[in-house]
């Protein structure tokens, strides 16, 4: 009798540790989709970013440029990893464009150019805040993986570690660009 | 944050178990008072057998409403709350009011909540509250005092506090006890003013032989009493469990944005303006982050202003995020706050 509800006891953890492992595994796929839609937002946003400082930002064309040009390659990255370091480059020049607008007037008279702007910094945020939700259910369904003794079932069931959504490592070496500004960019 | 994301599964069940007692006690509470209202009117009386005499239709019809007010808060709570205050739809018509509904947007995404309907309260007293039966169903409310004031990363401190009443289920629990608070000070009211014309000479008059006359007195008085004293437990019980809260909210603001200066800045700012919210009664004080009956400028400690307030002090609650911003630097991830 005490050996059944031993045992029973031993089903009934097993049962809500594995659930619990499915559980986290869906919330890190369902975070990833979210960080996928705000990345998509923002590369849809950039060819009207291009678009509105045409004129104005004589001096921002570099970073224009760079982030036009992160913005294909992520569309044609071989890889998730070499994807992502694209998208943090975009990250990189879009930080830095917004805080160059603020140095514009003419920018902030422009009613379109500051909800360009407004929806811009949202976006950003809201990437930023996506990778944060993203990177914590990793850290929690990564700890349930590797620690004793959920391990033992996450071992036996294939739950993996996932990876973190890493910001961009340090500033890198910003890549050589030539100035097509006016070139169309290509639909994501 | 596997810690915090226990800690708020943990602060949701007890939210859910509150508000299923808050509910009980306030049915039975009810039911009470009709039955002291049934003897007070001789609808029930003691008889020399020991028995009782009458129907307690009062009692019933207590039950009744008890009942229904509870299921109707329930659902219908958090339009009652948004009725109140005068709070209308927030619409992105200015460029100010679109960047508080990206914040929403925002702060719901850092607490992986659903986004909250945004509202928004024609006052200049800068002030903001949650309200809504679950996350699914919630709401966000501002006043133009807020928006006016804060600038992106306040704003993204306030409504990340609000956003952690969204996810730990304090709306739920928050809004059941503004609305049947307020619906026991109705009751009581009523009491008061049906007793002081003539309610114990109509028990008297019914009141049979002279022993049931002396009992109905004493009931009475214990009703009376009762009557008294129930919206005073009631609201003594909002505070307590709004004061702990508050600070709780502050903490999960923080850890959505990753930046105690922002609600820190926030506070520090609303602490500067001491005009009060017209329309905010002491019914539904206890859902605001800032009590917007007094200024907030006034601020002292003390016991009966501990026991009293529906807020922790907010120089307490500003202490608390100072310590927090200089023991944790700000995450590297940090969003930009610009604009």
């Amino acid at each position: 009798m005490a050996g059944l509800i031993v045992l029973a006891a031993i089903a009934g953890y097993l049962i809500l540790a594995y659930n619990s492992l499915v559980s986290l595994r869906n919330q890190v796929d369902n975070a990833w989709r979210q960080i996928e839609v705000q990345l998509k937002r923002r590369h849809d946003l950039i060819p009207n970013l291009v678009e509105a400082v045409k004129g104005y930002m004589q001096f921002e064309r570099d970073t224009l440029t760079q982030v036009v040009e992160a913005r294909n390659r992520t569309v044609s990255a071989p890889n998730q990893a070499s994807r992502m370091a694209a998208e943090n480059e975009i990250t990189a020049g879009m930080g830095r464009l917004l805080a160059v607008m603020e140095n514009y007037p003419q920018l902030k008279a422009d009613e379109n150019v500051v909800k360009l702007q407004e929806e811009l910094t949202t976006t950003e945020n809201q990437i930023a805040f996506t990778r944060q939700a993203y990177n914590d259910v990793v850290l929690a369904l990564n700890t349930k993986v590797e620690t004793f003794p959920t391990n033992i079932i996450a071992n036996n069931f294939g739950f993996k570690a996932a990876d973190y959504f890493k910001a961009a490592p340090g500033d890198e070496a910003l890549p050589k660009v030539d100035l097509s500004l006016g070139a169309p960019a290509p639909k994501a | 944050m596997t810690a915090q994301s226990t800690d708020f599964r943990a602060l949701e069940r007890k939210n859910r178990a509150d508000t299923a007692r808050l509910v009980a006690v306030f049915i039975v509470l009810f039911t009470a008072l009709g039955l002291g209202f049934d003897f007070v009117l001789g609808n029930v009386r003691l008889l020399d057998s020991g028995g009782f005499g009458g129907f307690p239709f009062l009692t019933i019809a207590a039950l009744i409403i008890a009942t229904i007010q509870s299921i109707a808060s329930y659902y219908g709570g958090a339009s009652l709350v948004l009725l109140s205050t005068h709070a209308q739809a927030l619409t992105p018509d200015t460029p100010k009011h679109q960047m508080v509904l990206d914040v929403v947007r925002e702060m719901a995404l850092a607490a992986r909540m659903p986004v909250p309907t945004a509202y928004i309260i024609a006052d200049p007293s800068p002030n903001a509250f949650a309200t809504g039966r679950d996350p699914a169903h919630s709401v966000v409310c501002v006043t133009q005092g807020l928006v006016d004031d804060m600038d992106r990363e306040e704003m993204q401190g306030v409504l990340g506090h609000e956003m952690a009443h969204v996810r730990d289920y304090d709306i739920r629990t928050m809004t059941m006890i503004a609305v049947l608070v307020g619906g026991v000070a109705l009751l009581s009211d009523f009491f008061f003013r049906y007793s002081l014309y003539g309610g114990f000479g109509a028990a008297r008059r019914r009141g049979g032989d002279r022993d049931s006359g002396e009992a109905g007195i004493i009931i009475a008085i214990a009703v009376f009493i009762l009557a008294a004293l129930a919206p005073i437990f009631a609201q003594l019980l909002a505070m307590a469990v709004s004061r702990e809260r508050e600070y709780l909210a502050d903490a999960a603001s923080v850890e959505f944005t990753r930046n105690p200066r922002a609600l820190l800045r926030a506070l520090e700012h609303i602490a500067q303006v001491e005009t009060p919210l017209a329309n905010a009664s002491r019914g539904i004080a206890h859902l605001f982050i800032v009590n917007p009956l007094q200024g907030a400028g006034d601020d002292e400690e003390g016991f009966f202003n501990n026991l009293l307030s529906t807020h922790p002090p907010l120089s307490r609650r500003i202490a608390r995020l100072r310590a927090l911003a200089g023991e944790a630097a700000p995450a590297p991830q940090t969003p930009v706050a610009g604009a």
